[in-house]
């Protein structure tokens, strides 16, 4: 067991690494200067703009560029916002905890929602039941976050008064946005939790519980439904990584201040650390998130316990 | 009881294989999307094939006397703060949008489908390498890399295209690998090796055309997770500033009138959602059609 979490460390130390080279490279390969974006261009002056990337170092070639930047990542430097010189990990620090609980709301919505739906469509196939579910799948995974945020404030905000429209302070402005996130989570897991059920449903080991005559809710609650929910964990983790970047756009409708507000407003500046460090932090946090998933199959999966 | 509740799932929960009789299909639910979705589309792709047929108003006629009118007979979708015709902006608007999702697949799906091609075809040390990249790749959220990309590009249709294009290649790679990786192992593809045909010629002639189905399936669906992803990108402000807005960008400007003029902001995302829907609905029976276990068809 020890071996398997130190070797997947070991792989995701190399996959954090490696998409710190593909997002320096992209950022430095594209056109567009920090300078711009730090001087009035009717007022700068060859020396000056010279001066400036002098200061900053994107004088100097492309490999001792990553090298220096490599090594402040290391030390936790994730630079300076180009706009008002603030260090740029601090920022996301603090934006982070309004970012984590949006996330995690919406998981919960996703998953709460996109099992229940995706069991009892599967267990209810071609019913009523089933259809109503594969529909709200459907639809989940249809409408752009903004729309349903939207609408959630035209129904829930503006008509209804029961919850707020934005800010990020207290409970209940995270009921609206998680809501609005959770639908798209909740619909891709309705259809993956609906189609791993239907297989493990059709397998011969089903048929042995039934011919033993046990009861149908224990064969589909905890036979079934156990063997079906390990493809389910496995995208689960990867959703919790899309919904982080789907932040990007609830947090500006809402008006939360997270880091997908962060990062939208530093494209629109063109800050480009900001931009680079929160890109690069949610890279972590979705290696972590996927290792801890991977990790926790041997707990769910005897299999992989044992093949250890 | 019990016993009379599992005697039914038994009954109804015969194996595929069991049942080698097609009877004559039922016309099903699922047909009836299937059409729906097959008209949605239609009627979308025809808007921005030739708007000025459907539209009842010219795009940019800004109507003095009906400011922020309500849907009525007269203006279907309501008119905006310039009292332009929302039905008729929306009309127009569906050619750039439809455009972003059709050529950023296009794209995507080429450079992704090649990609995965080499890989999987080449195997050995050169699959090793460009799979890891590929997941790395893959690490960096869609959108995020999107923005980032178009922030750094700047607006325009073409880099809006390319944005999108470039966060689902790794999607395609891998799909295609899997694929190729199969299909380069079947008995008539070493036939055709034993028989001395060049690699290059087992490649075009035997292996890619067997290949092409999954990654045909998944670009189908693909043109869905595009246009959303495009119309966010315009809806975060880095779409294309031009005369006509396409739906993410006329839903953005609405935003500023949520509270006297719902209408502006709630049809364009209606399209959104009709369009990827229709979008996914057929991509789900394709996949059902593709799919070997033919699971999710029954």
């Amino acid at each position: 067991m020890a071996w398997i979490v130190a070797k997947r460390l070991g792989s995701s130390l190399l996959v954090i690494f490696g998409s710190l080279v593909l997002v320096f490279t992209i950022l430095y390969v594209l056109p567009g200067d920090p300078t711009d974006t730090m001087i009035d261009p009717s007022v700068a002056t060859p020396e000056v703009i010279a001066n400036l990337r002098q200061q900053l170092g994107i004088d100097q070639p492309f490999h001792i560029q990553f090298l220096r930047y490599l090594m402040n990542m290391i030390q936790g430097d994730f630079g300076k916002s180009l706009i008002n010189s603030d260090p740029v990990l601090p920022k996301i620090l603090e934006h982070f905890p309004a970012t984590l609980a949006l996330t995690a709301a919406s998981s919960f919505v996703s998953v709460v929602v996109g099992v229940v739906l995706g069991v009892l469509s599967a267990v209810h196939r071609n019913r009523a039941i089933d259809l109503i579910a594969r529909l709200i799948g459907l639809f989940g995974i249809s409408m752009p976050t903004f729309w349903s945020g939207i609408l959630l404030i035209l129904i829930f905000s503006i008509t209804l008064g029961w919850f707020p429209a934005m800010g990020s302070d207290g409970w209940n402005t995270l009921v609206l946005p998680a809501l609005a996130l959770g639908t798209v989570g909740a619909g891709f897991i309705v259809r993956m939790v609906r189609n791993s059920m239907l297989e493990v449903i059709s397998e011969q080991f089903i048929v042995t519980l039934r011919s033993k005559g046990l009861g149908e809710k224990a064969i589909m609650y905890r036979h079934a439904l156990r063997n079906a929910m390990i493809p389910a964990v496995t995208m689960i983790g990867m959703l919790i990584g899309e919904m982080l970047a789907g932040t990007v756009v609830i947090e500006t409708v809402f008006s939360r201040q997270g880091i997908g507000r962060i990062i939208a407003d530093g494209i629109m500046a063109k800050d480009l650390p900001v931009v680079q460090g929160v890109i690069l932090f949610s890279a972590v946090i979705y290696v972590v998130v996927n290792l801890l998933v991977d990790l926790s199959y041997s707990f769910i999966d005897p299999r992989v316990r044992r093949s250890a | 009881m019990r016993e009379a509740v599992s005697a039914e799932a038994v009954w109804v929960e015969p194996r595929q294989e069991v049942q080698p009789v097609r009877k004559a299909r039922r016309f099903t639910a699922n047909d009836l999307f299937l059409c729906g979705a097959g008209i949605i589309i239609f009627f979308i792709v025809a808007c921005a094939a030739v708007p000025s047929w459907i539209a009842p108003y010219a795009p940019t006629e800004m109507l003095p006397g009906s400011i922020l009118l309500k849907p009525s007979m007269e203006h279907l979708f309501g008119t905006d703060y310039f009292g332009r015709d929302i039905f008729s902006v929306m009309v127009h608007g569906s050619r750039d949008s439809l455009l972003i999702g059709f050529a950023s697949v296009l794209v995507g799906g080429l450079l992704g489908g090649t990609i995965g091609a080499v890989s999987g075809y080449a195997g050995g040390w050169v699959d090793t390498v460009i799979m890891r990249l590929n997941d790395i790749w893959m690490t960096i959220p869609g959108i995020l890399l999107a923005l980032a990309i178009a922030g750094a590009l700047g607006p325009s249709l073409f880099n809006i295209v390319l944005a999108v294009a470039v966060s689902a290649v790794p999607g395609y790679a891998r799909v295609m690998r899997a694929q190729v990786m199969s299909i380069k192992n079947r008995t008539f593809v070493r036939a055709s090796m034993s028989i001395g045909a060049s690699p290059l010629r087992v490649f075009w002639r035997h292996v890619l055309p067997n290949s092409l189905s999954p990654l045909l399936v998944m670009a189908t669906i693909g043109i869905g997770t595009s246009i959303l992803t495009g119309s966010g990108l315009s809806f975060l402000g880095l779409g294309v500033l031009r005369e006509i807005p396409d739906w993410g960008t006329l839903l953005s400007q609405g935003r500023g009138y949520l509270t006297v003029a719902w209408w502006i902001c709630t049809f364009p995302g209606l399209a959104i959602t009709a369009f990827v829907l229709s979008v996914n609905i057929i991509g789900d029976r394709l996949r059902d059609h593709f799919d070997p276990k033919k699971l999710t068809q029954r």
